[in-house]
């Protein structure tokens, strides 16, 4: 064991790392909670609205 | 009324900072961008410095730049992301009162770095020039910022945490680390401004760099990222092209770029394997960076129509293309080789504007225009025909900085590389900085064409938030045909 083994698991942990965070993100099990939250942007309109009402009527 | 709504069920959402954040990114805007066409033109026409200690250039330069990232840029950002972490949370931020904190304590910043800046009170180094006492203030302001932000996010009626809040986070963080960690210096009296680092030598020129690489990385790119994962949708009306792109977009690009700071000490003291490690980053880099312009891109798909009717989704839009352009361009010029040629250059100024006016000026712009009526609860900005002068004025401005740099950079490094047969250097110093004339010349009117661009804002700005002023008919497809 020296310092160039430990560079080399590193790297592999990383690699495995970067593979796993891909299956997971593309998995289908997640499909519907990324449609969701890919929808967050337009799911609050009503308390914009509200918002904007608010402070039309405090000047 | 605001504290009893918030009080129910329904909290109605603070845009009181959102609107105050946002007209100081168009006024700092205006005042940056100034002082960057002054300074240009002190390039082309030196006796502008009018034998002024306070108007030299080496006073102005930190100041304008200073004055850009953070005061412009950094308005930008917290207008934006208490903007957006309200709205894709559901609730209102946290406290009032600390959210008004970070408004006038960044103000506040801004105002001391201007008076310091001019009067020659620098610790001389690159976008950290603030001496120690206004450093402290920053770190203060920023852990409110980060309470304010992460307490918002805390107590979110929904379940998801939406990618443009990662994004957003992940610059608080990073921001608070490396102005903490490259700030760190021993005053030499309490009734001074002067400290020294304490760093030395090549390990301070790693640590400046790595502070400064990433504040690109996080301050100019990751927040603005938020920004674009947010505003490119709402303004296109439609989803993100691949919510799951933008989750491997996220850990790929945060993980990267913290190492990619070495490139800009090519061929100095830093041992050689540390500047092929900040190479091969840089290169890896363009992988997470065209990823995430490829989605803000793609989020137009079937939707490519409106870039005809709509200049604020033009600004968005554009702004991603001259961010995959720089971000090609970056980790070409990390290259040791191609470095060699364009080190200390014009080239890396040309490189910096393309990044700097094409992508996070313009987005911020876009998101601006988007922003200006909401939070003067008008149905749409004054004036339509002017947001698209003024995108015109954008680019235009741009793509003459950025191509007059271009030549300027590769003339003077193939000028400094050129020998003759003895040995001896065929130019000296001063030929090249009189070939650069003209390139000097066309950027002073690129610059102040994309300043003048800033002028239409503000009256816009000015006339939306106007009561008794109704907005212009918007210019209907038909007409503009």
């Amino acid at each position: 064991m020296d310092i160039n083994d430990l560079r080399g698991f590193s790297t592999v942990f990383l690699m495995v790392t970067f593979i796993g965070l891909c299956i997971w993100a593309y998995s289908s099990k997640r499909k519907k909670a990324f449609d969701e939250a890919a929808n967050l942007p337009f799911a609050d309109e009503e308390l914009n609205q509200e918002t904007m009402q608010e402070e039309a009527r405090n000047g | 009324m605001s504290e009893l709504n918030s009080a129910l069920e329904h909290p109605v959402y603070n845009y009181k900072v959102v609107r105050q954040f946002t007209v100081m990114t168009v006024v700092w805007g205006i005042v940056g961008m100034l002082v960057g066409v002054l300074i240009a033109a002190q390039l082309a026409w030196p006796a502008l410095n009018f034998d002024l200690p306070w108007l030299s250039f080496g006073r102005l330069r930190p100041l304008h730049t200073n004055a850009v990232i953070f005061a412009f840029g950094g308005s930008a950002l917290f207008a934006t992301s208490f903007y957006v972490v309200q709205r894709t949370c559901q609730v209102r931020l946290i406290s009032d009162k600390l959210a008004s904190i970070t408004f006038w304590g960044w103000q506040l910043v801004i105002v001391s770095a201007a008076i310091t800046l001019p009067l020659g009170i620098t610790s001389s180094k690159e976008y950290a020039e603030l001496q120690w006492p206004i450093d402290i203030l920053i770190t203060v302001i920023w852990v409110i910022y980060a309470i304010v932000f992460f307490g918002t996010i805390a107590k979110r009626k929904t379940d998801h945490i939406y990618v443009a809040n990662w994004f957003y986070g992940a610059f608080i963080i990073a921001v608070a680390i490396l102005h903490i960690i490259n700030s760190l210096a021993m005053p030499i009296a309490f009734n001074s401004f002067q400290a020294y680092s304490i760093y030395a030598g090549t390990v301070d020129a790693m640590v400046q760099w790595w502070y400064g690489h990433n504040a690109v990385g996080f301050f100019l790119t990751a927040g603005f990222l938020g920004m674009m994962y947010y505003f490119v949708p709402k303004q296109a009306e439609r989803p993100v092209y691949s919510y799951r792109l933008s989750i491997v977009h996220f850990w790929a690009l945060v993980a990267v770029y913290i190492w990619a700071g070495p490139h800009h000490l090519h061929y100095t003291a830093l041992p050689d394997w540390a500047q092929s490690l900040g190479m091969v980053m840089s290169l890896i880099l363009l992988a997470p960076s065209w990823g995430g312009m490829i989605n803000g891109m793609m989020t137009l798909s079937g939707a490519w129509h409106k870039l005809r009717s709509d200049p604020i989704l033009r600004f968005l839009v554009v702004s991603l293309s001259f961010y995959g352009m720089s971000t090609f361009e970056g980790p070409m010029m990390s290259i040791k080789t191609v470095n060699s040629l364009s080190h200390y250059t014009d080239w890396t100024i040309g490189h910096v504007h393309s990044g700097a006016l094409g992508w996070v000026a313009m987005i911020s712009i876009g998101a601006m225009y988007h922003l200006i009526p909401i939070l003067f609860g008008r149905e749409r900005m004054y004036s339509i025909s002017l947001i698209n002068a003024h995108f015109w004025m954008s680019t235009i401005g741009t793509v003459l900085y950025i191509t007059s740099m271009w030549v300027n950079g590769i003339l003077q490094g193939l000028m400094w590389r050129a020998y003759n047969q003895d040995g001896t250097l065929t130019y000296s110093f001063v030929e090249s900085v009189s070939a650069s004339y003209p390139g000097y010349v066309v950027r002073v009117i690129g610059g102040a064409i994309f300043f003048s661009g800033m002028l239409l804002m503000a009256y816009n700005l000015y006339m939306t938030s106007r009561k008794d002023v109704e907005p212009l008919a918007a210019p209907t497809l038909a007409s503009a045909v």
